[in-house]
């Protein structure tokens, strides 16, 4: 399931609904990203998260669906925020339940730096200094391409 | 077409989304660009390095090379930097 939203969501009521009924799954996987302070030189008061509605959901679903066919999911989860959010403030949830640890961990790490590198998201830091638009890290794109050379686990 | 722009890319050119009649020398992504640098100084130092520039047409990511058709929906914007 894919949820594109501004408001916070409840972890622990989103992982009991995922595997709400399913007696199968013996285990869920989860990575939730933060808004985070770096401190000293790098302070960070807040961050702005724009995306690309439309695109954002079909991006979304398609990363869902790969990952899906790469392992055998009970089910899954993304949930991305947008608009303004301040340092300690949940951004992503991905989880996932399978009936094996192994499928469901690398499936969502798998969601997640698939996510990182093909959402159309932005995030824009208001800092001490201004604001600026966060650019492009190049070990977001290593870690999306190792994906690419892996089949399955 | 309907074109938008997001993040960085947004506020050089100065605005989110035109609705432009297709000119005759675009036919692809790469004309496409090369035209809307001729548009204005906000256009073109939008659009002055081609390595912090995507494009979508239709919701899918696309090359330089796809072909722009009159009714697409082609957006431009940086490389993403969501998670």
């Amino acid at each position: 399931m894919i949820r594109v939203q501004h408001h916070d969501f409840d972890v622990g009521a989103e992982l009991e609904t995922l595997t709400a009924g399913n007696t199968r799954s013996g285990g869920v996987a989860s990575f939730i990203g933060l808004v985070r302070d770096m401190g000293a030189d790098n302070r960070i008061t807040a961050l702005t998260l724009e995306h690309y509605p439309g695109m954002t959901e079909k991006k979304l679903a398609e990363i869902e669906a790969e990952a899906n066919r790469r392992w055998p999911l009970d089910a899954s989860l993304i949930i991305h925020r947008y608009g303004r959010l301040e340092p300690g403030e949940r951004i992503v949830l991905v989880a996932t339940a399978s009936p094996h640890r192994e499928a469901a961990l690398a499936a969502c790490q798998f969601l997640i730096d698939w996510l990182k590198t093909d959402a159309p998201f932005w995030k824009s830091e208001e800092t001490p200094q201004g604001e600026r638009w966060v650019e492009k890290r190049a070990e977001d794109d290593a870690a999306a391409q190792r994906w690419k050379a892996t089949k399955w686990w | 077409m309907r074109l938008l722009y997001f993040a960085w890319l947004r506020a050089k050119i100065g605005t989110a989304e035109e609705e432009l009649k297709l000119p005759p020398q675009v036919h692809d992504v790469k004309s496409l660009l090369q035209w809307l640098k001729s548009r204005g100084p906000g256009y073109a130092e939008a659009l002055k390095d081609m390595q912090t520039v995507r494009v979508a047409v239709n919701q899918d990511y696309v090359g330089p090379e796809h072909a722009i058709r009159d009714g697409d929906e082609v957006a431009i914007f940086p490389p993403v930097t969501g998670g």
